[in-house]
């Protein structure tokens, strides 16, 4: 008895070891991502200096007099994840609103059911089909001489963070208590009036977040922008081609060297930062719903 | 004088029936109240009488309901006009996650009052009306889920005058309470009778006998006896009902 409960306790303290083993991974590759960025980011922005790196508007690297302006880059991505929010926080919104209060069960299973799909589409099909589909059609319908553009980009994006709009919005909607809504109706409320003044307020944290959650997938993705934005470090225009921060890194790494590699990774660091702020304000958001 | 009448009501959720031929006249400006045990149809009952069983999916209803001498399931009539004018007050205290001010607000905003001077005055009365007004008076910005359950429920009854219902229906609304918070709420029912048709819905048969004036016994989905409280209670008509208020079941 005595030493099978020994036995027991090794066990348990075995096992916890081993979690928190597996824990320190996540963390030490995050340590590790943002101390190697940093180190490899910084020395290219001193060289070129940070007021002319974040603000030059000109991005030549490769010429005799070879300039470092990444502005381009960081407006095509606030841009175009801009873009994508206008577009797709009403369309994923309201579609969430209809799924967790009006859609029949049926109805909200099969609606359900296409988002989780369009969620697990990999960015290159997205990328893909926006290159088949979209771009000829954008240049058919501006009568542009090439439909690759940030235009192309932002309709590619507002499709692609409508999952994860839809699905925490949804969850957010469904919590909202019954007795809210039955009171608000019992007060003579209509339906629409009892969602869009009870309902959605009660889960505007959770609204919010799903946002937030977008911005974060809409900036970070590099794949399907590069296919349908035409990869041009032009300052942001709807209807030119563009360059973002995600695809600037991705398209110049197989043959830069020197300081222009260098200044790769500094954009790399950009972005980062740019995706830490996103997740500060998303901590905002969680930490607001936990107090109310 | 009667402001609602049911006349050979039944109820269905699926196939179960849960009211059976209910005839009933219920007195303006009085306080009725519904005693059964659980699952009598009591509480059906009432949610009928605003039609917020209408939100069930499965629910069939037959015979009538007059408000006024209105048929309340008439297709002519608008359930959001039919419950402004029949006000309920749920079980379990629920305040919006809004300001105090702004759960008053909530019902005449949505008829259409936008105007900030006649919007604090139906807030005033309204909190003056549910006896809240001097507790919250310093506080209406403040949310209302900061208040105590009984204040919470008073806070409620507030927000179903100010939409300026004739009748207030009550799903055993101190059921929540402590001893101290229902008898405010008791107290508040004897001065709103002068002005409002109240229903209740109470488990607790000493609160149908200290507030009501009528009382309606249901068991198994029928109505089994209904009339004045001091009478049923004395003298009740039916065995059933004697068994039920003796403490015999239920």
């Amino acid at each position: 008895m005595v030493k099978s409960m020994k036995k027991n306790k090794q066990f348990e303290r075995a096992v916890h070891g081993l979690f928190l083993i597996l824990g320190l991974v996540t963390v030490a590759s995050v340590l590790v991502i943002t101390v190697y960025l940093v180190i490899s980011g910084i020395p290219a922005i001193l060289e070129i200096g940070l007021w002319d790196f974040l603000f030059g508007d000109t991005w030549d690297p490769a010429s005799s007099d070879p300039k470092f302006g990444i502005l381009p880059f960081i407006l095509s991505s606030i841009y175009g994840t801009a873009g994508a929010l206008v577009l797709g926080v009403p369309i994923g919104f309201l579609t969430a609103v209809f799924l967790s209060k009006k859609a029949s069960p049926k109805v909200k299973e099969i609606m359900s059911g296409a988002v989780s799909l369009l969620a697990g589409i990999p960015s290159v099909v997205y990328g893909l089909v926006g290159m088949m589909v979209l771009v000829p059609g954008i240049r058919d319908l501006f009568g542009l001489p090439d439909g690759a553009s940030l235009m192309a980009a932002i309709v590619v994006l507002a499709i692609m963070i409508l999952p994860s709009i839809i699905k925490v919005s949804i969850t957010a909607l469904d919590a909202v208590p019954k007795e809210y809504e039955d009171a608000s109706l019992a007060l003579g409320a209509t339906p629409t009036e009892t969602w869009f003044r009870v309902s959605v307020p009660a889960a505007k944290s959770g609204i919010a977040t799903a946002v937030v959650l977008g911005v974060g997938r809409a900036i970070g993705e590099a794949m399907a922008v590069m296919m349908v934005s035409g990869n041009v470090a032009n300052m942001p225009s709807l209807f030119q081609s563009v360059r973002f921060l995600t695809t600037a890194v991705s398209s110049g790494m197989g043959y830069a060297d020197g300081l222009y590699r260098e200044a790769l990774f500094s954009i790399a660091l950009v972005l980062f930062l740019f995706i830490m702020m996103i997740n500060a304000v998303l901590n905002f958001f969680l930490k607001g719903e936990k107090h109310e | 004088m009667s402001i609602i009448t049911a006349k050979d009501l039944c109820l269905w959720y699926g196939a179960t029936q849960a009211l059976k031929n209910i005839n009933i006249e219920i007195p303006e400006r009085s306080i009725t109240a519904l005693i059964g045990p659980s699952g009598c149809g009591k509480s059906t009952f009432l949610k009928t009488l605003n039609r917020m069983n209408d939100l069930i999916p499965s629910v069939r209803i037959e015979g009538t309901v007059t408000y006024g001498g209105q048929d309340i399931f008439a297709p002519s009539v608008d359930v959001n006009d039919l419950r402004k004018e029949i006000g309920m007050v749920f079980q379990k205290p629920n305040p919006f996650p809004m300001s105090i001010y702004d759960n008053i607000a909530y019902g005449p905003r949505t008829h259409g009052i936008k105007n900030k001077i006649q919007l604090d005055d139906i807030v005033e009365e309204a909190l003056q009306g549910a006896a809240i007004w001097d507790e919250v008076k310093d506080r209406l910005k403040k949310s209302a889920l900061g208040l105590s359950g009984g204040q919470q429920q008073r806070l409620c009854i507030a927000r179903a005058m100010a939409v300026k219902p004739k009748v207030l229906l009550m799903d055993e609304p101190t059921s929540a309470l402590d001893p101290i918070s229902t008898s405010k709420i008791e107290d508040l029912t004897q001065q709103l009778k002068k002005d409002y048709t109240i229903i209740m819905v109470t488990h607790n048969m000493q609160q149908a006998v200290r507030i009501s004036d009528n009382t309606a016994f249901f068991l198994l989905g029928e109505l089994v006896e209904f009339g004045d409280t001091e009478q049923m209670f004395s003298q009740p008509q039916d065995k059933r009902t004697e068994d039920y208020i003796t403490g015999r079941f239920g």
